[in-house]
């Protein structure tokens, strides 16, 4: 399956739902905000939230400080 | 276009600020000073000593809450600027209502988590509105490392996307006022339709 993350293609294998995925990328879901193809996914959705081929997928990471 | 053309422009604009620390306090100036109409501001935080290593504030306004000392500032730059103070915690009850009728959103808290829910809160609400995000601006690294990332169609992210405040690395003034410019000077290009 080929998703667009930031606007990058990248391969994944199999069935992997948004929550895999940021747990694959390092990230913390707490700690992000996701569009995916340009509409915001809610926190609580990440998990129950299958990819699918061609997928497109912004994603914004924050560190504290401000 | 000239200068009193774009004032004319951005005097009709609204801009709403989440978070007065060391980037919001900043943004909110930079912005007064460029001719925005109308700032929203919001953060329940009040004025301590140790702010005012990097934010914009004055000895005499410690104590005070952090968006009425804010508002004063701004009269003071421009004394018939509109300023709509919110001194509350920011979620998801009453981010729709504070930041309605804004032109463009800035992002300028300091936790990460609240970071998150406020971005997301603001692309679930407001579906047209730009938002300026912040992420990376702590310590003493190369201000050059402060850069301006675009994600998407309307969110633009601002920082060194790395450097979190912690222990060793501090708020520096002048790095978080890279970043702040950064942020208000995205708001001024977009208002007068130069991002595209």
């Amino acid at each position: 399956m080929i998703v667009y993350i930031n606007g990058q293609k990248r391969t994944l294998d199999g069935d992997v739902t948004l929550l895999e995925l940021l747990e694959k990328l390092g990230l913390n879901p707490d700690r992000v905000a996701v569009e995916l193809n340009h509409q915001v996914v809610l926190k609580e959705n990440f998990s129950g939230h299958r990819l699918q081929d061609e997928d497109r997928l912004e994603i914004v990471r924050f560190v504290g400080g401000g | 276009m000239n200068c009193s053309s774009y004032r004319s422009l951005l005097a009709k604009k609204s801009v709403g600020i989440a978070g007065l620390g060391g980037l919001g306090s900043s943004v909110a100036v930079s912005l007064a000073r460029s001719g925005i109409g109308r700032l929203v501001l919001a953060d329940f935080d009040v004025v301590e000593l140790s702010n005012l290593y990097r934010q914009h504030y004055f000895e005499e306004q410690v104590g005070q809450l952090k968006v009425k000392a804010t508002e004063q500032n701004l009269r003071r730059i421009s004394s018939n600027i509109s300023v709509c103070s919110h001194p509350v915690r920011l979620d998801q009850s009453n981010i729709p209502g504070i930041f309605a009728d804004t032109d463009v959103i800035i992002e300028a808290l300091d936790d990460p988590e609240e970071k998150a829910k406020f971005v997301t809160c603001c692309l679930a609400s407001f579906p047209e509105t730009p938002i300026i995000a912040a992420s990376g601006i702590a310590g003493l690294d190369s201000g050059d490392k402060i850069t301006i990332k675009r994600v998407g169609d309307r969110i633009y992210l601002v920082g060194d996307d790395v450097t979190a405040q912690d222990s060793h690395n501090l708020l520096w003034p002048a790095r978080v006022g890279i970043a702040a410019n950064h942020q208000a000077h995205i708001a001024v290009r977009i208002l007068l339709g130069l991002e595209s």
